[in-house]
């Protein structure tokens, strides 16, 4: 184990190890908790310049006052209905092209595989005018449709690079010896690897669902107003409105970060596990 | 999925192993179709939009190169892309960064999970909820940064309204989740790092810098290829903050390629859809010096196994 693990150096060093600990968290996540802590503030006492202290009371009004005086309920609401249509499609799509490219040998398999990943990596702006112009086209523009659409279609370039790795990774003798017993190949798809891959389904989903929740440019893009943007748009025009609000702000944002935060600690495995892919050999 | 092997009928191997060949592209169909009409095409697209005057709506008109001959004498575009650089060089040490606090984390004491994951929170959260909290950070009069300077140096510098210091404010805010980000990609790597060669060269007398840099990192090289990917990806994509923190201020001083991109194209300045599509072939370009080499050695790898 590199470093030197702690139970073997002197007790000093245990200690001050144990301390250093938490003050390194502390440091780390200092912004995050100010802005927790403001979340909580009464804004009277914003008003006072009590801005470090602590809050004169919880003001767990502020939370209220935000659902009430915003659309934030809307926005999130739009999160969901974007972000759930795509972690499934995007996951579904995946099985169908991960499978084909670590099961099967032909020609351009390699090529194709590629064309996923390369597509992965492009910087977004290349892609937006085209794809807004399609969008209205197909009059979806500001449509949950239109924005879930896009990111379907985007996701699983990178799905199909996690997805084609980890069914490479399963034993291919089960296929053949399937194959041998003459079962067809939807069926060896379906029956043999679907039931295999769900670990990697689920760290897929968790993944999704945190870009998709966190995206902020495609949804500047293709979609406008409370009706269709999801919360990251949201907050955005919302602190348009709410300036020196920084309370209200606060809340907000603790709000928007919540179901992706959840999402990770209650899934953490699986989340770490499909981050991390490739970073042991 | 009729068109899949029948396993009853009696085939003839020549005809079974056509079938064979055709399988693949069924399952590959819609995934590729949807990537195509979403990402290849309009990769093209944008390519040949570039060359053209149009505001989206009305007619496209040829202009050849006309936009990139005005990019080149565009003042803005060159701010752009010197921020941009900026980003790619300051996101650069998300890395060693991010590999200290591994090192630091790594560890088997008492609740030591629960501060690695707690440590590698920031990545989880939107980076629009990054900027807003940045934002706060720095805010002139009540933001914490600032009463600090102001406490350490007497005055307090109000670092987004800042045309000196815009810019690195941003990427410190970038840098908060990519190290992070980075981090857990050393984690899981340092959890892979052979023992027995650790302590071969513990007993042959190896230990601290000369341990890290001659027997760690070799073994750490997958992370390290992932970590250097992501990040250059990531810092060339950094549109998110600079909307949220600046919207490109104070007086576009704090623009990246692909904010600019935005702004040209899609804003309150203008619709000029063919001058946006030119700067981002542009970036488009960068980032395919990057992309190529990434894909280079993936191909490598694929092949080599």
């Amino acid at each position: 184990m590199f470093p030197r693990p702690i139970q073997t150096m002197s007790p000093t060093a245990q200690r001050l190890y144990r301390v250093a600990l938490p003050v390194m968290l502390v440091l780390w996540l200092l912004p995050l908790m100010g802005v927790a802590m403001t979340s909580i503030r009464p804004s009277s006492d914003l008003a006072q310049g009590n801005y470090f202290g602590m809050p004169s009371r919880l003001a767990f009004e502020n939370y209220l006052d935000v659902f009430r005086n915003s659309p934030l309920a809307q926005y999130l609401w739009n999160s969901f209905r974007i972000t759930i249509p795509v972690v499934i499609g995007a996951v579904a799509l995946s099985c169908l092209t991960g499978f084909a490219l670590a099961v099967y040998r032909f020609r351009l398999s390699l090529v194709v595989f590629f064309m996923f990943v390369a597509g992965n990596f492009v910087p977004f702006q290349i892609l937006m005018v085209p794809v807004r112009d399609l969008t209205v086209n197909l009059g979806l523009y500001n449509t949950i449709t239109g924005l879930a659409l896009f990111h379907i279609a985007f996701q699983t370039g990178f799905c199909t690079l996690f997805m084609r790795n980890f069914i490479k990774a399963l034993p291919r003798e089960l296929i053949e010896a399937a194959r041998v017993e003459g079962v067809t190949e939807w069926q060896i798809f379906r029956h043999i690897v679907l039931p295999l891959v769900r670990p990697a389904i689920a760290a897929l989903s968790v993944l999704v669902f945190t870009f998709v929740w966190n995206d902020y440019f495609w949804a500047m893009v293709l979609t406008q107003g409370a009706g269709t943007q999801p919360v990251t748009a949201g907050l955005n025009s919302l602190n348009g409105q709410w300036i020196a609000a920084w309370h209200l702000v606060s809340a907000g944002s603790i709000l928007a970060a919540l179901p992706p935060v959840l999402m990770f600690f209650l899934m953490q495995r699986h989340f770490i596990a499909g981050l991390t892919l490739g970073a042991v050999k | 999925m009729t068109a899949l092997p029948d396993p009853q009928a009696p085939t003839a191997p020549r005809k079974r192993s056509r079938r064979r060949s055709l399988t693949p592209w069924l399952f590959l169909a819609p995934g590729m179709a949807m990537f195509a009409v979403y990402v290849l095409i309009p990769i093209v697209q944008s390519i040949w939009i570039s060359f053209h005057d149009w505001d989206g709506l009305g007619q496209m008109r040829w202009i050849g190169t006309a936009n990139y001959s005005e990019l080149w004498w565009d003042d803005a575009f060159y701010t752009s892309l010197r921020n941009n650089v900026i980003w790619l060089v300051l996101y650069m040490l998300a890395v060693p960064l991010g590999l200290m606090i591994a090192l630091f984390l790594n560890q088997t004491v008492r609740g030591i999970r629960i501060y690695k994951s707690l440590f590698f929170f920031p990545f989880v959260i939107s980076q629009v909820v990054v900027g807003l909290i940045f934002s706060w950070f720095y805010a002139p009069g009540f933001g914490l940064f600032y009463a600090l300077i102001e406490w350490i140096t007497g005055s307090g510098v109000a670092i987004l309204a800042d045309e000196r210091y815009v810019t690195y404010g941003i990427i410190a805010a970038g840098l908060w989740p990519q190290i992070a980000y980075c981090m857990i990609l050393y984690l899981t790597g340092l959890n892979a790092v052979a023992p027995d060669q650790i302590e071969a060269a513990r007993l042959d007398g190896a230990k601290g810098w000369r341990m890290l840099w001659h027997v760690v990192l070799p073994q750490l090289r997958p992370a390290t290829f992932i970590a250097v990917v992501v990040t250059v990806i990531g810092a060339l994509r950094s549109f998110d903050l600079v909307s949220i923190m600046t919207s490109g201020g104070p007086f576009g001083s704090s623009r990246v390629l692909s904010y600019y991109m935005y702004e040209q194209a899609l804003s309150e300045y203008g619709y000029r859809m063919g001058y946006g599509a030119a700067i981002a072939v542009v970036l488009f370009g960068i980032m395919m010096i990057f992309i190529s080499g990434f894909i280079w050695k993936m191909w490598r790898d694929e092949k080599g196994l």
